[in-house]
């Protein structure tokens, strides 16, 4: 593995140590094209040069917007070559976060896939005074625009390749590993979003702690499909396949994902768990609509495996039969559905950043993924623990990784000391202050508890628990994933800090309710039109009833709303992260929680629907509360 | 290089049709109409049900053979002329009522449409072994263009059957476009679209223009899709043609304002 100071020497070793291996391939006109170490390289080389001939340099930040395209990542490893960041942001931000972000990072360079990106830019143009330039990647529908600082990534590749390259080895490889080379702006569940700004030895020590506890080799493959402002991405993504030379997969668009994913099979997989969840519900959906005898094997072999895993689990003896299901189980059914998701390949799969529902959990496990736990945030660089192969279960987000500290606060508090852990908010060194303890210690912001083992379990947020009004603790998040497991709800949010009682707000999942009303052969017409049956409403009564037994008596969920659309990022109602942001949510709702706890068996609801281009709307519903049994 | 085809103020007409009609035993479909199209343009032709706007457009694509006119393409005259040798003359057109294999992908009909401009003969084809194959991946590197043009990327591989009409529509056009044209005609490619379907259209149609250059005839029903876009409009009614020229010349025309709203809205 290389032992680079900086995350562009590293690539610098790759393109010597392995020059012809493929580092990435784009789909690009139906194929996968590849790119070895050594293009890789270049690619980089004469873009960071000509960013230097632009006038970028040490300390400068360079944004990268749009979906995961090679050239945007080499934009990124570009300005740290010269000892500058990259500040990544989210492609689907409105206009008004976006000029904020790029504002507070003193961004002087953005690079955009295309002109949807290059218009958001053009935009909030006028509050960017330090912008020195626009660089384009893909410049369909450019031609007839005016704009002086727009250029084109060729174009400062070319400037590159004319530049004078003879100190560019030297340059890169003098650049220490506490330069700042990622800032990653948290999802701001409160507040405004703050730059986390992540050094050189950050992201490698934390890539390295990955690839000592996971299985990583030269000739692995991933796919790029994380957003890139998340850390999640550079890390496991980028610096992962730099450390280790497995190579980085960028799908056609968003859209043919799925398809590329399974052309490829990566062999290992990162996904948040509302993916893995949509994945279930469609296996589930696809096993519904199968032929009877088809229908009946799968549901056999599915019952059997999920058995096979909880017996090796508990240690109980498998038996002859047992085995026999489950080596005709992988021929007929496991490897199959496995392949068909693009899990053929992969020897590990990790979810993150949400609890996972169990039975979601169990059932990938009993198919044969190697599904398991991390648990991470992008002040720790992304990494804090991970599950072991052997020891994965829907609790617990596994062991801290070597060179990796966690301890639990009095307070409950998770707490972080690693050479990942981040150098400081930009700009902000309050914040800086307040999320430290004895000054070493990250403050995830999490409650969690620390068994004898050293397996970690997550609560909740800290500050989100609170109290009901009898004084038994009240953690919303835990009500809410119990409530976000079953299939037919998308969010939740929950209320009883200083409350007599717990109350939800829950969205449906309008797939599968959709799905649900279909075969009950129930007409509707649009979210809310669904989520006002009566019948929609029972089946969700029915849900929170069962949901209500697993959960102690103090917290059972008392009476409950549907609402008429799902929370959105768009909407300041949940990050893009899909984070809940509470303290917004109970301040454009409180006429809800004013009926909640007034008794009201209805309320009159006034929606804010923000468009993608900053407009604003409305839509009036009136809702009507239910009491849970 | 001096223009000695026509003279004057016409210079530069890609397409000129010089009084063309066309009966159908005793329906006058098209009557003595002429009109000349700029290389470059989006030129519009519009009218009521039947005004014979598609019976135009079927004898420039050589569909139907004109009773009696010239229609001169780029200098060459193109009555008498199969489909085919128009097709590979560089016109391509959609049709009113879609004309997909609705069997095979998209792709496969989009190579398809590049058949005029294959070259290789069936045994090499067949083998495909040599320039057949050179061709091939050239064609198919040419498909892909306009795949990625169309932003249909995700239905590759779909059979057209299985798409949604406006997408339909889409492809079609990328078939059309798979010629290489230099003129498209398309014969009412927005109609039975809902809103949005037709906002996407009509950003393609005007990407096809101002990127390849390609000179575009416009049939078409909706007013303000042809008022916004067209650089040119011909209006015809039962086979005459009634007004010629820009939009806003067009729009103030009475004999336009009669024809479709009746002819009491003018004495008010």
């Amino acid at each position: 593995m290389s032992d680079a100071q900086s995350i562009p020497a590293a690539v610098l070793d790759n393109a010597k140590n392995r020059s012809d291996k493929p580092a990435m391939r784009e789909k690009f006109h139906g194929i996968w094209q590849t790119y070895t170490w050594a293009d890789y390289e270049a690619e980089v080389r004469h873009f960071a040069l000509g960013l230097k001939s632009m006038g970028f340099g040490l300390g400068d930040k360079l944004s990268v917007i749009g979906d995961n395209r090679p050239r945007l990542y080499w934009a990124q490893i570009a300005a740290q070559a010269l000892g500058g960041a990259a500040v990544p942001v989210f492609q689907d931000s409105i206009a008004s976060e976006l000029a904020y972000v790029l504002a507070d990072a003193d961004t002087s360079f953005v690079v955009t896939e295309d002109q949807e990106q290059v218009d958001k830019i053009l935009s909030i143009i006028d509050q960017l005074p330090g912008l020195k330039g626009i660089i384009y990647d893909d410049g369909r529908g450019l031609g007839e625009y005016e704009e002086p600082l727009l250029k084109s990534f060729d174009s400062i590749q070319e400037l590159g390749k004319s530049a004078d390259s003879a100190s560019y080895e030297s340059d890169v490889r003098a650049i220490t590993s506490d330069t700042i080379a990622y800032m990653c702006y948290t999802s701001g569940t409160t507040g405004r979003p703050k730059g986390v700004m992540l050094s050189h030895s950050n992201m490698l020590c934390v890539g390295r702690a990955f690839t000592a506890v996971e299985d990583v080799r030269e000739t692995d493959d991933f796919i790029s499909y994380l957003p890139m402002a998340w850390v999640g991405d550079a890390t496991y993504s980028v610096v992962t396949s730099i450390l280790t030379g497995a190579s980085t997969n960028c799908p056609e668009s968003p859209e043919t994902l799925q398809r590329d994913l399974r052309e490829l099979g990566p062999t290992g997989l990162i996904a948040a768990p509302r993916v893995w969840e949509s994945i279930l519900s469609e296996i589930q959906v696809k096993a519904e609509d199968l032929s009877g005898i088809k229908r009946a094997v799968f549901n056999k072999f599915k019952d059997a495996a999920i058995e096979y895993r909880r017996k090796e689990e508990e240690g109980e003896t498998l038996s002859g039969g047992d085995k026999f299901m489950q080596f005709l189980g992988e021929y007929l059914v496991y490897a199959p559905v496995r392949d068909q998701f693009g899990l053929r390949r992969s020897r590990w799969a990790l979810t993150g950043g949400a609890p996972l529902g169990p039975d979601t959990f169990r059932f990938f496990r009993a198919f044969g993924v190697n599904l398991k736990q991390v648990y991470g945030s992008t002040e720790i660089s992304g990494l804090g623990s991970i599950q072991s192969n052997t020891n994965a279960n829907p609790d617990t987000v596994g062991k801290a990784c070597d060179g990796i500290q966690v301890r639990i606060a009095e307070s409950g508090e998770v707490l972080v000391k690693s050479d990942g852990v981040f150098k400081g908010y930009y700009k902000n060194e309050e914040a800086t202050k307040d999320a430290f303890v004895d000054g070493e210690w990250f403050k995830t912001g999490d409650a969690g508890v620390l068994d004898p083992d050293g397996e970690l379990t997550i609560i909740d947020r800290a500050k989100d628990v609170g109290k009901l009004t009898d004084g038994s603790a009240f953690a919303p998040q835990f009500v809410e994933n119990k409530l976000k497991y079953s299939a037919y709800i998308s969010e939740a949010i929950s209320f009883g800090h200083e409350r007599p009682h717990v109350c939800a707000m829950i969205a449906i999942d309008f797939n599968t309710v959709g799905k649900w009303a279909e075969r009950k052969a129930l007409p509707y017409t649009n979210y809310l039109d669904l989520a006002q049956k009566d019948e929609v409403r029972q089946l969700i009564s029915d849900e929170v009833t069962r949901i209500n037994r697993t959960l102690p008596d103090a917290l059972q969920i008392k009476r409950f709303l549907l609402l008429g659309k799902d929370f959105d990022a768009d909407d300041a109602e949940i990050t893009r992260t899909r984070k809940l942001r509470r303290g917004y949510i109970a301040e454009h709702y409180a006429g809800v929680i004013d009926a909640f706890y007034g008794g009201q068996d209805a309320v009159d609801l006034r929606a804010e629907v923000t468009f993608e281009d900053g407009r604003k709307s409305h839509v009036d519903m009136r809702l009507s509360i239910q009491d849970a049994a | 290089m001096l223009d000695v085809s026509n003279g004057g103020g016409e210079s530069d007409a890609i397409l000129s049709v010089r009084s063309v009609a066309k009966s159908f035993g005793g329906v006058q479909a098209v009557k003595e109409v002429s009109l000349d199209v700029e290389r470059g343009s989006i030129f519009s032709i519009i009218g009521p049900n039947g005004a014979g706007k598609t019976s135009l457009v079927n004898m420039i694509s050589g569909f139907y053979k004109a009773d009696q006119g010239s229609i001169t393409f780029d200098g060459t005259e193109l009555i008498g002329k199969r489909p085919s040798q128009i097709a590979e003359q560089g016109i391509a057109r959609t049709f009113q009522n879609i004309a997909l294999f609705h069997g095979l992908t998209v792709l496969d009909n989009l190579m398809l449409g590049r058949h005029v401009r294959m070259k290789s003969g069936i045994l090499s084809s067949i083998l495909y072994w040599g320039a057949a194959q050179k061709e091939e991946v050239e064609h198919r590197k040419r498909a892909e263009e306009i795949i990625d043009f169309l932003r249909i990327t995700d239905l590759r591989r779909m059979t057209t059957g299985e798409l949604a009409y406006g997408l339909q529509k889409r492809v079609e056009l990328g078939r059309a476009l798979a010629l290489d044209p230099t003129l498209l005609l398309l014969d009412e490619p927005m109609a039975g679209m809902n809103q949005e379907e037709k906002e996407d259209m009509v950003r393609y149609v005007l990407d096809v223009n101002a990127e390849f250059g390609t000179t575009i005839v416009l049939i078409e029903h909706d007013m303000g899709v042809v008022m916004d876009i067209s650089d040119h409009i011909v209006v015809l009614d039962q086979g005459e043609k009634i007004a010629d020229g820009t939009p806003d010349v067009v729009k103030a025309d009475p004999a336009v304002i009669r024809a479709y709203l009746g002819a009491s809205h003018l004495q008010d």
